[in-house]
């Protein structure tokens, strides 16, 4: 099996230079992305099928096929990657930003030349402080040897990169309440239409993309769309970095086909349950996606097919659970942390999500009533997609509403029992 | 006209691109609604709005919208009463009530809050939150505002006024999630000068009047009535409330063209000065030892038959007195006897303006012409401390062409902040000259900091640019001339070009200069108008009236022509230094004076008669756009008080031996006028008149919930008096009456059913912020001449800064420097102390530093100010406060000297002492 994302990376070492990168095939795409034309290399990520990996899989080549371009679109254009990697239990585009900087700066110059853009910005999680001086060095590096500035090896382009370390919240991953940061304003989203393709940042025509998508893309150029759709499981193009943490013998990160089982993620790579005990249910991709029950283990793990068990392939960072977990408590954690990290811009959110850690934390701490599961399911049934301003809110009830769903009994034993039953 | 189906519906609406809220409120449906606000349009915030749209006939699911977010298109099926759509937003109420106290019962705003309309018409009746209420620690924010954070919904209406619609920028959004605070980063006075707003912005008590509180009444328990601001010369609509004879508040009468939704707090605040202690209630009459005493009308009056039989009189009108009080004196003293009572420079300026104005060719704007003028140029006027709401008119017209950038990108034009985000600093052209910085500054293209001689001489580059027929003015610097062209361009290539200009800077330069860029477009082949701001309420009404000035006062009582002085609702030592103030009252043999508060002017009367406020009668005003707008009275005051009008119908009759005053009420009066000053043709018809009866009924003062009628009196008499007689209006001082809508110019409050706080307006206007239904009140009585030949003012020369002198200029201040506003103790709290403004460069030149104190040197007084170092103010000009205590009744722009109080520890003779 083909490593392509992680292939230069080599755990608790440095990161390649960028004279060692280059020794190992970089910087190949980009050469050869100069020497296309913008419309040919959206046309690559198009047929290559990538998808976003931020979590909500949106076909990469449609979103830039949707920026103006030419004469006729505003300038200047900008490319952002969003690197506030916050989503619990998510840890892949760190691998990716401290093992392997200039991969990612590659990808940026490609993407930027994709679409035009003169201005390119790194939105940078605050906590990531290594990734942080590592790409400090790398784009150092990067300028040092006409990767980027004025006239990039050469050609007539030019770009600009800049690392902005983010003040620090969930919010800010949200693409939109991301450029609201990025102009310095509070991190609430924008709503949509007008997308930022159109009037972005600073009002411009603006892409904002995920870390792991942007590292595909030199690979696309270097190796062609063929190439990138052969590497998966399923018609969803290119590897996918698979974690898995919590109740598992081996926690890791690990780059695997598209579309990999995730029976296979768990029981081959993470090393199965921890000292023999039984799965009970995991989250495959962050705290805004749906229980995934034992049952369904055999399901490939992509967008497609994990939407198709009513859940959501996320992040692809698997949080495990076995019988010693209580879902109500995992759930009011989850809550807990959803609560504090809405903006505070729509009403649903900023109130419901409280009401619901509050509610959570009474079952569990033994102040159950009765009716607090109807106030649970309220939640669930009305915090939904158009109801709220952004995904927030309907994202931390998904796994509210399948613990709801697949657990009910225990939520009424906290009830019954006056607390939780493990404690 | 596109056409959407509401629960199965056909109804027709006047456009696409705006929204289903919009929309369905025009059509008079109920949504609520929390963060929708007609001038400040969608943030999509308090999900309140909630609708079902469905795909096609067909579609029996549909899905959820908010109806602020969705535009309107042709066809579109939309369901308000879907059950799913009102179990949402049934939910949100609940969302919004879990951290909302239940203290209506002792809230500032039960009564008038939107959340409990909203809250009632959702349904949401019983709370399933059991768990803790959040809290906040409010802060002070000043004499004006009350802060209660604790009942805040987080609707952000109040950030994006403050800051969007306002420019302030000391009121913030903070914290994050369920603890979201809008306040100040630390307790203090709301900067902005239209903080009191927000009393009305914020749909519940967060912000609330803090001048209401002292003697807070319930909403339903004020007696309201129409009226018209008296503290500068926009005439904003105004709904003053009254109980148990005490003004309580007032609150913003929307006019769409005019204030729309707000008022500046000058306006809102001014009012206290009608409650004071200090008000004259009686007659004084002047004993012959010199002391004062209270009097009966019947005696003042026999008393002023005989002093008016004396000799003849000369009448010294007011510019903050109405047009019939101005009307009256001149019938009593003959036109030829009538004065304005303005300064010598401001008579000047008003000459000009109404001249300028009358002329044309350029068109006196309304508020809300310069509002959706698409490019400005501002020659010498402060606005925001002039005309307060031209501010923030202004911070709306920097949008019309940027506007333009959102429409290219196919965003809806209510989608408030993606049409910010888009545009970023495209806004403008406003350009911006003026002796020293102007709070508006930040919304400006570019700024001309000049003496006001070089400010007209601006005006009259830019003149030319347009027009190489206009004069240029000669030894212009290139830099000017560049800014003059690129001004130039700006205005030729604008739709609605404006030229703001006024009496602010007291040059009547700069108002030529204004008229020449006016006419040199007109001669461009473009129709530009022209703003000018006049210092008062009735300025404008004042110089149609054509009185003369304060010399020919003088000169009469000099002459001897004439013995007797009358003065109306003016106090002359604002108009004129004090001794000359002293010498032309020293010089009538009698002085009567009418007003409202004690002043020097009646302190050296022999009669003084108490005159009513703008509260306590009906009367009519004349804006600086020159539309006539009357103001209806609010309630019958205490005492003897009465409109001067009256009064002085009385002293005619008295004088004349009639049986009678010539005009028993107001509409005789104004039949009068309109005969006497044809100008004033259209005077007669701004409300109508006191025989008007809708249903063969009154429209009343009181609400139907007004409390007390039957028991106010009760400890005197059980039966319920009949309420005062209203000669002069169809209204009545009662709640009996027609409850429905009355004509726009008799609305007394903003109230429909189920709706309770101001957000009714919407149930007024055709379309959500549109004209009032029947037409805006008030109408423009003078329009530019049809015909009209071009002269250019004539050139200018440079301004040269002098040795050893300063030229003095006029720095308004929104509190502080207007007369009847500055006599109510919260405006007189904001007032800025008395200082000078020095150039940086003219402080190191004389070694001043910031604060110390400076003799100023004019009219042959010297008066004591400290120092305060102006960045952008030219060399050679110093600013002097205007209207403030001490600083009243200079005339500027004027040359003065300026003395550094001697260093003892440097000057020879603290030496010897040191010795």
């Amino acid at each position: 099996m083909e490593r392509v994302l992680t292939q230069n990376i080599r755990p608790s070492e440095e990161p390649l230079t960028l004279l060692e990168y280059e020794q190992c095939g970089g910087y190949q795409g980009l050469r050869k992305a100069l020497w296309s034309s913008p419309e040919e290399i959206q046309q690559m990520v198009t047929e290559a099928g990538l998808l976003g990996r931020g979590g909500a899989g949106f076909p990469t080549g449609r979103k830039w096929g949707s920026v103006p371009m030419g004469d006729r679109a505003r300038h200047p254009k900008y490319f952002v990657v969003n690197a506030d990697e916050m989503e619990p239990g998510a840890m892949k585009d760190r691998l990716l930003l401290e093992g392997d900087p200039h991969q990612l700066i590659e990808g940026i110059i490609i993407s930027s030349y994709a679409i035009e853009a003169s201005q390119a910005y790194i939105f940078l999680r605050w906590e990531y402080q290594l990734a942080a001086r590592r790409l400090i060095s790398a784009l150092s590096q990067a300028y040092h040897n006409n990767r980027l500035g004025a006239n990039i090896l050469g050609s007539p382009y030019s770009l600009d990169i800049h690392l902005h370390q983010s003040g620090g919240r969930y919010m800010c991953g949200e693409a939109e309440a991301l450029l609201s940061a990025l102009e310095g304003r509070r991190a609430v989203p924008r709503s949509k239409p007008p997308y930022p393709t159109v009037c972005g940042l600073w009002g411009k025509p603006t892409v904002v993309n995920n870390v792991e998508t942007v590292c595909n893309v030199p690979h696309i150029v270097k190796h062609g769309p063929e190439w990138f759709r052969s590497l998966s499981h399923t018609d969803e193009g290119g590897t996918k970095i698979y974690g898995a943490s919590g109740r598992v013998r081996q926690p890791g990160l690990w780059e695997l086909p598209m579309g990999t089982t995730i029976r296979e993620v768990l029981e081959e790579h993470a090393g199965g349950m921890h000292n023999g005990h039984a799965l009970k249910a995991l989250l495959p991709g962050g705290g805004s996606t749906a229980f995934v029950l034992p049952e369904q283990l055999d399901t490939r793990m992509d967008f497609a097919s994990m939407e198709a068990i009513g859940s959501r392939l996320g992040t692809g960072t698997m949080t495990v659970m076995d019988e010693r977990t209580c879902p109500v408590g995992l759930v009011w954690g989850l809550e807990q942390f959803f609560a504090r990290e809405s903006c505070g811009w729509c009403t649903p959110c900023r109130e419901g999500l409280p009401w619901v850690a509050r509610t959570l934390e009474a079952l569990e701490t033994g102040d159950g009533r009765p009716g607090d599961l109807e106030t649970l399911e309220h939640h669930v049934r009305w915090v939904r997609m158009g109801n709220t301003f952004c995904a927030l809110a309907p994202g931390a009830m998904m796994p509210l509403e399948s613990a709801l769903r697949h657990f009910r009994s225990e939520f009424e034993d906290h009830v019954a029992a006056g607390g939780c039953p493990r404690r | 006209m596109p056409t959407i189906y509401v629960d199965g519906r056909p109804h027709e609406v006047p456009e696409e691109g705006r929204n289903l809220l919009d929309a369905c409120l025009s059509l008079g449906f109920d949504i609520p609604y929390f963060c929708w606000h007609p001038a400040m349009h969608s943030a999509g915030a308090c999900r309140q709005c909630a609708i079902k749209v469905f795909a096609t006939a067909d579609d029996s699911r549909g899905r959820i919208v908010m109806a602020c977010m969705t535009p309107v298109t042709d066809g579109v099926r939309l369901s308000i009463d879907d059950p799913e759509a009102v179990a949402f937003r049934a939910s949100v109420i609940e969302w919004l009530m879990v951290g909302h106290p239940h203290d209506c019962p002792v809230c500032d705003e039960g009564g008038e809050c939107h959340l409990q309309d909203m809250t009632v018409m959702t349904g949401h009746a019983y709370r399933r939150h059991r768990f803790p209420k959040r809290t906040h620690r409010n802060q002070d924010l000043g004499p004006l505002v009350n802060h209660e954070m604790n009942r805040c919904i987080q609707c952000y209406r109040c950030v994006r006024f403050y800051q969007e619609l306002a420019g302030g920028r000391d009121l913030d959004v903070l914290g994050w999630h369920d603890h979201v605070y809008f306040g100040r980063h630390e307790d203090g006075v709301l900067e902005s000068p239209f903080a009191g707003n927000l009393t009305e912005v914020c749909p519940t008590g967060v912000f609330t009047d803090k001048t209401l509180k002292p003697h807070y009444t319930r909403p339903w328990d004020l007696q309201t009535s129409p009226s018209v601001c008296v503290h500068c010369g926009l005439g904003c609509n105004t709904l003053p409330g009254e109980r148990y004879g005490v003004l309580r508040r007032i609150r913003n009468r929307f006019n769409a063209h005019v204030n729309g939704f707000f008022l500046c707090d000058r306006g809102r605040y001014g009012h206290q000065f009608v409650n004071r202690e200090d008000r004259l209630r009686e007659p004084l009459l002047r004993e012959a030892n010199g002391r004062v005493r209270p009097a009966s009308p019947e005696e003042a009056l026999e008393r002023l038959r005989f002093i008016l039989r004396t000799g003849a009189a000369v009448g010294i009108g007011s510019p903050r007195a109405s047009m019939e009080t101005n009307f009256a004196l001149r019938e009593l003293v003959g036109a030829d006897a009538f004065h304005d009572g303005l300064s010598q420079r401001d008579h000047e300026l008003m000459a000009t303006i109404r001249t300028v104005l009358l002329q044309g060719p350029g068109r006196s704007a309304s508020v809300q012409d310069v509002a959706r003028a698409d490019a400005v140029l501002i020659l010498g006027e402060d606005v925001q401390n002039t005309a307060p709401l031209l501010a923030l008119a202004l911070r709306q017209a920097v949008f019309q062409q940027a506007l333009g950038i959102a429409q290219r990108l196919n965003i809806h034009k209510y989608l408030d902040s993606a049409v910010r985000e888009a545009i970023q600093q495209d806004t403008g052209p406003l350009f911006i000259a003026t002796p020293d910085e102007t709070p508006i500054d930040d919304a400006a293209t570019a700024t001309y900091r000049r003496a006001p001689d070089d400010i007209a001489r601006l005006g009259l580059a830019v003149a030319h640019r347009l027009d190489p027929e206009a004069s240029a003015p000669e030894l212009l610097d290139p830099s000017t001339d560049r800014l003059a062209q690129e001004i130039a361009e700006a205005l030729r290539t604008a739709e609605r070009p404006l030229v703001v200009c006024g009496h602010g800077c007291g040059s009547t330069a700069v108002i030529e200069a204004a008229t020449n860029v006016v006419c040199a477009l007109e001669a461009a082949g473009k129709a530009g108008s022209l703003s000018c701001s006049v210092p008062e309420c009735n300025s404008m009404g004042l110089a149609l009236m054509d009185g003369r000035g304060l010399a020919a006062a003088e000169q009469a009582l000099r002459s001897g022509r004439a013995s007797v002085l009358i003065v109306a609702e003016n106090d002359l030592f604002r108009r004129m230094g004090a001794e000359a103030a002293e010498a032309l009252l020293a010089r009538a043999e009698h002085v009567i004076v009418l007003d409202s508060l004690p002043t020097r002017t009646t302190e050296r009367a022999s009669v003084v008669l108490p005159a009513a406020t703008f509260a306590e009668c009906s009367g009519t005003l004349v804006n600086a756009e020159g539309r006539g707008q009357r103001f209806i009275q609010t309630f019958v005051p205490e005492g003897q008080v009465q409109a001067s009008w009256r009064w002085l119908g009385r002293m005619l009759a008295a004088r004349d031996g009639l049986g009678a005053p010539p005009w028993a009420n107001l509409d005789e009066i104004l039949g009068a006028l309109a005969g006497e000053l044809p100008v004033c043709g259209g005077i007669r018809n701004l409300a109508p008149p006191a025989s008007y009866r809708l249903h063969g009924q009154r429209v009343p003062r009181r609400s139907h919930r007004f409390s007390g009628q039957t028991a106010i009196h009760a400890h005197e008499d059980v039966r319920e008096p009949d309420p005062p007689d209203d000669p002069d209006s169809p209204m009545s001082f009662s709640m009996e009456g027609y409850h429905g809508q009355p004509p726009s110019p008799l609305i007394a409050r903003f109230r429909a059913p189920g709706w309770n706080s101001v957000q009714s307006v919407t149930k007024f206007s055709r379309g959500v912020a549109g004209p009032l239904q029947g037409g805006d009140p008030g109408r423009r009585l003078i329009e530019p001449e049809r015909e009209h030949s071009l002269c250019y003012a004539a050139a200018v020369p440079p301004f040269e800064p002098q040795p050893g002198r300063w030229l003095a200029v006029p720095a308004h201040h929104v509190f502080g420097s207007e007369e009847l506003s500055a006599g109510s103790p919260s405006v007189a709290a904001l007032a800025p102390p008395p200082s000078l403004g020095v150039s940086p460069a003219d402080a190191e030149t004389m070694q001043l530093e910031e604060g110390q104190e400076l003799g100023l040197s004019l009219e042959r007084e010297v008066r004591s100010l400290p120092v305060r170092l102006r960045p952008q103010l030219p060399r050679g000009v110093v600013t002097v406060p205007v209207g403030l205590p001490g600083l009243e009744g200079l005339d500027l722009p004027a040359w003065v000297t300026l003395i550094v109080p001697g260093l003892p520890h440097r000057g020879p003779r603290s030496r010897h002492a040191d010795a």
